[in-house]
Order: C-alpha cells, then sequence, then structure tokens
C-alpha cells in the first residue's frame, strides 16, 4: 500500500491518472512553446467544453464529444495556421471565441450549467473511476509512442520549418499529428486539471525545463519530470489543505518554475 | 559526402522560368543549368529574385511557367531527398528551442534516414565531420539559442552538410559570419566540390571568402544579366569581393539579358562535363 497520502483507492486512481498527464502534457508541450504555440492548448480546451456541452445536451459520455470536437477544432486550428488563411494566434482566437460561445449556448439549450459540466471545466480528480483511468493511460500510452516515433522530425520543424518541408518531412502530416495529440492531451487532461487550466500544464513545467534543459532530450526529460513532480505534490497538498486539486497542482507547477528561474539568477550572478 | 547515383547530365536545371508573387513578377524567363563539380554564385541587387529562384530550384514554389529540374525530375516529385542540401536564410529561432549544436547538426541526418529513422552509430563520424567543416567542434554541447547569429547559421550550414548532398544550395549562409569561419565553411565547399563532385549554388552578398575557387558568377535581375566566370566578370571591372557597392553600376550597362545569359549557361554547362582534373 502506498503511504499517506495516497493511502485510500480514490487517491491512487488519482494519483495514477494524474501521473500519466502530468507526463503527457508537457510532452506535447514542448513542441507547441517551440513553436510559439504556446496558447494552442487552451484554444483547443475552449472547443473542447463545446463538445461537453454538446454530450450533456445529448446524453452522451462528454468525453466523447469532447474528444471529436477538440481534434476537429485543432485540425481547423491548423489548416487555418498552414494555409495562412489567419496568423497562428488570430487562428487560434477564432476557434477560442467559437467553441467558448458555442459551449455557452449548447449549454444554455439544455438545463444550464450543472454540476457535470462544471467538473470538466474545473477538474475533478478525485471522482476519476477506473475506467476513466483505463482510458486516461490507454490515450496517454499512445501519446508517448507517437512522440518517441515522431520527437525528431517535430523537433527540426519546430527548428527549421522551411527546411524540414526541402528536407522530405511530411510536414503536413506531422503538423495533423500535432493537433490530434494536443486535442487527445486536452481531452485527457481535462477531469484532472479541467479545461480552464489544461494549458497550464502544457506550458509551465516547459517553462522550467527551458531553464534547466540545454538539450532535445533534456528538455523532454525535464518537461515530464517536472510536470510529474507538479502533479504528485499538488495532490499531496491539496489532500492536506482541503484544497481543489487541479488549481493547487498548476499552482505547484508555477512555484516550481519561480524557484527554478530564481536559481538561475542567483548562480548568474 | 555522398557517392550514390551518379548524375549523367546536369543536376538541375531552369528552363525559361516564370515566376510572380500575386502581380509582381519577380523571375521572368530564367534558364540556367548545374552540373555536378560546379561551383556557382548567384548575386544580384536586393528583390532581384535571388531567393525566389533557390525557392523555386528546391521544390518550395512552383513556378508560373517553364520546368524545374533536380537530377533529372521535378523537385517536388523527387524521392531521394538527402540528394539536396538547403541552406534557408537564416531562421529566426524561437527562444524557447532547447537543443544543443550537435542536436541541430545531427538532425541533418533526418533527410537520409527519413523521418522516423533513428540515430545510427555510422551517423556519429559524419556529423562531426560537418561540425568540424564549419568550426563549432567545440561548441557541439553548447545550448544554440545561446550562440550569436553567426555561429547558428553555421550550425545550419553543417545540419546542410551532415545530409552528405550531391547539390548544396545555401542562401545567406555567410552574412555575419567571422572571417576565420567563413575559410572554415570555403574550405568544406571545396571539399564537396573536389572530392565527392558535389555542386554548390551560393547566394551571397559576401563572396570574398570564395572568390578566387567559383566556376562560375551569374548576376539576376529578374533575368539573367550576366552568367561567366570571374575572369569575364573582372573584364568588365566587376570585383566580386566588393560585388555589393559595384554591381548597380555593371547592371545600368550590362546588354540583354537572354542573349548572353543563355549563351554562356551553354559554354559553362559544356566546360564543367569536361572538367575533371581540377
Amino acid at each position: 500500500m502506498l503511504p499517506w497520502p495516497f493511502e485510500r483507492e480514490y487517491m491512487q486512481l488519482a494519483l495514477l491518472a494524474g501521473v500519466v498527464v502530468g507526463a503527457c502534457a508537457p510532452l506535447i508541450g514542448v513542441f507547441l512553446v517551440q513553436r510559439r504555440l504556446s496558447l494552442m492548448g487552451d484554444g483547443v480546451g475552449h472547443i473542447a467544453f463545446a463538445g461537453v456541452a454538446a454530450g450533456v445536451l445529448l446524453d452522451v459520455w462528454p468525453v466523447w464529444t469532447a474528444l471529436v470536437a477538440a481534434v476537429a477544432g485543432s485540425l481547423v486550428i491548423e489548416r487555418l495556421r498552414s494555409r495562412g488563411t489567419a496568423q497562428g494566434d488570430v487562428a487560434l482566437a477564432l476557434l477560442f471565441y467559437g467553441g467558448i460561445a458555442g459551449g455557452v449556448v449548447l449549454v444554455s439549450a439544455g438545463d444550464g450549467l450543472d454540476s457535470g459540466v462544471l467538473t470538466y471545466l474545473f477538474g475533478q480528480i478525485l471522482t476519476v473511476e477506473p475506467s476513466e483511468v483505463w482510458l486516461v493511460a490507454g490515450l496517454g500510452a499512445g501519446i508517448v509512442v507517437t512522440v518517441a516515433v515522431c520527437a525528431r522530425a517535430l523537433f527540426a520543424m519546430a527548428v527549421d520549418e522551411e527546411w524540414a518541408r526541402v528536407a522530405g518531412l511530411p510536414v503536413g502530416a506531422l503538423n495533423a499529428v500535432l493537433s490530434v495529440l494536443t486535442a487527445v492531451t486536452v481531452v485527457v487532461a481535462m477531469r484532472v486539471v479541467g479545461i480552464l487550466l489544461v494549458a497550464a500544464l502544457m506550458v509551465v513545467p516547459v517553462s522550467a525545463a527551458q531553464v534547466l534543459a540545454r538539450s532535445q532530450r533534456g528538455i523532454l526529460t525535464w518537461s515530464v519530470g517536472v510536470g510529474i513532480l507538479s502533479v504528485v505534490v499538488g495532490l499531496g497538498v491539496a489532500r492536506a489543505g482541503g484544497l481543489a486539486p487541479g488549481g493547487t497542482i498548476v499552482l505547484v507547477a508555477v512555484a516550481v518554475f519561480a524557484l527554478v528561474a530564481a536559481g538561475e539568477r542567483l548562480l548568474a550572478r | 559526402m555522398t557517392t550514390t547515383s551518379p548524375v549523367a547530365g546536369p543536376v538541375a536545371v531552369l528552363d525559361d522560368v516564370w515566376f510572380a508573387y500575386g502581380t509582381q513578377s519577380v523571375l521572368e524567363g530564367v534558364s540556367l543549368e548545374l552540373c555536378p563539380g560546379e561551383f556557382v554564385a548567384l548575386v544580384g541587387p536586393n528583390g532581384s529574385g535571388k531567393s525566389t529562384l533557390l525557392r523555386v530550384l528546391v521544390g518550395s514554389h512552383p513556378p508560373d511557367r517553364g520546368r524545374v529540374a533536380l537530377f533529372g525530375t521535378d523537385p517536388r516529385s523527387l524521392r531521394d531527398r538527402a540528394r539536396l542540401g538547403y541552406v534557408p536564410q537564416r531562421p529566426t529561432l524561437a527562444a524557447g528551442i532547447a537543443a544543443t549544436v550537435h542536436d541541430v547538426v545531427a538532425s541533418g541526418r533526418l533527410a537520409r534516414s527519413g523521418w522516423v529513422g533513428r540515430r545510427r552509430r555510422s551517423d556519429g563520424p559524419i556529423v562531426d565531420h560537418a561540425l568540424e567543416a564549419v568550426g563549432l567542434t567545440d561548441l557541439r554541447d553548447a545550448k544554440v539559442a545561446s550562440l550569436s547569429g553567426g555561429q547558428q547559421q553555421r550550425a545550419f550550414i553543417a545540419r546542410a552538410m551532415a545530409g552528405e548532398p550531391e547539390l548544396l544550395v545555401l542562401d545567406e549562409p555567410v552574412a555575419g559570419v567571422d572571417a576565420e569561419s567563413q575559410r572554415a565553411f570555403r574550405d568544406s565547399l571545396l571539399d564537396l566540390v573536389h572530392h565527392h563532385d558535389g555542386t554548390v549554388l551560393l547566394v551571397s552578398h559576401e563572396l570574398g571568402a570564395v572568390a578566387d575557387v567559383l566556376d562560375r558568377v551569374v548576376v539576376l535581375k529578374q533575368r539573367i544579366v550576366f552568367d561567366g566566370t570571374p575572369a569575364e566578370l573582372a573584364e568588365r571591372g566587376v570585383s566580386l569581393g566588393v560585388h555589393e557597392a559595384d554591381l548597380p553600376l555593371w547592371l545600368e550597362g550590362a546588354g540583354p539579358s537572354g542573349d548572353l545569359g543563355r549563351a554562356v549557361v551553354h559554354r559553362h554547362a559544356d566546360h564543367a562535363r569536361d572538367r575533371d582534373g581540377r
């Protein structure tokens, strides 16, 4: 058995789901941050909210509808960006506001904001069920395997997309893969930290890792490490203080970043 | 560098190529051949279409009219992309890029191994050689984002060389690069040309380091207004080392582009084919 604060079954389930999310979100975030698409997770999260609202309205498990909406939305963002129809940030904004507006309309068409919808907005990791943990673990394994296969090419694209295209890398397909991975990660993470905070787990651990790492392998390792550390410590602190786990996990990640940045400044003197 | 698939004809051909961005015409009937083992510089004033010509050549921009061939095939359907090495104008690295110089240069092997290819043991010496060629061996483990602009550019040149290309196309590769590194750069290009029968097409405003080893100089101003040897260019009173200042004056006195360009293209293509004891 695990020691306190993970001795209870519900905490062990939360830990399992949280560790998967803590590893996967920064793993995808590395490539988003390096390509200046840090807010991609936020944009996709808002589209996922419309999917959750549609699921509640249609009486379908919201995870599935959120997954469909997030994948479709992320591919639209990528298409707008790559075709130059809209700049990266404008494409994100279009989907960002369209998603949240669609979600609000769908929620209002049903019974309004019930506790089910709020669970996805703010996350409720302490109520995850074993079946959800299996789903999270399965999707997480898919994310890790895909990144392991594509990491070198995704990195080369982040450095220089024009060179990658001339070198024969399938830039369009890899961009689509990154978009789909982002969507899947958002859906996996929304029960843990909530749609509103999901992008934080994609960006904040990577920000800390950028200070610590010099190499490609280093930033992947440090990002995943900080992500998992934030989840484990965040869950413990949340239980001890009776706090919201999602917000606590993100605050721990922010604290790690602040410590690392301060340490770097001290060492630089 | 590589020794695969000897090329029977020219490695690159542009035949009466036209290209425009919207209504702005950039290339007007450009014809050019590059033969194995040639070292060619492409020069011209700002906005003359040099970078666009390179992008058309490597398949990034399809021409509006005319024919482009790389190794005998349309560049967009070229399967063995490793035969082509490309150094684009210096990309702006995102501040968040955490990668060593070695990471960047080693990514050049993707052109040869394929995008899912794992690093092989045999990649090591090739990457090391490319790093040495641009004088970055001592900085191989440095974070690339922390380097100066010139040092970053050398890393991108090494990345292209790590793919062991038969044709190396470089767009302003030595802008901001110090004199010692330019010499290392010159030597590595000469190694490619002399020992591996590689072809180099170089766009640069700073030809000083390579002026004495060029086979041909092509002057572009939407059309090719000169295509000949550095000696022939010198006969017209143009010094390559400072061509940026001289070129506009010289261009004003240039004759009709097409006739001069085409004639000299074919003369030098023949010269390159015949030459083997340089």
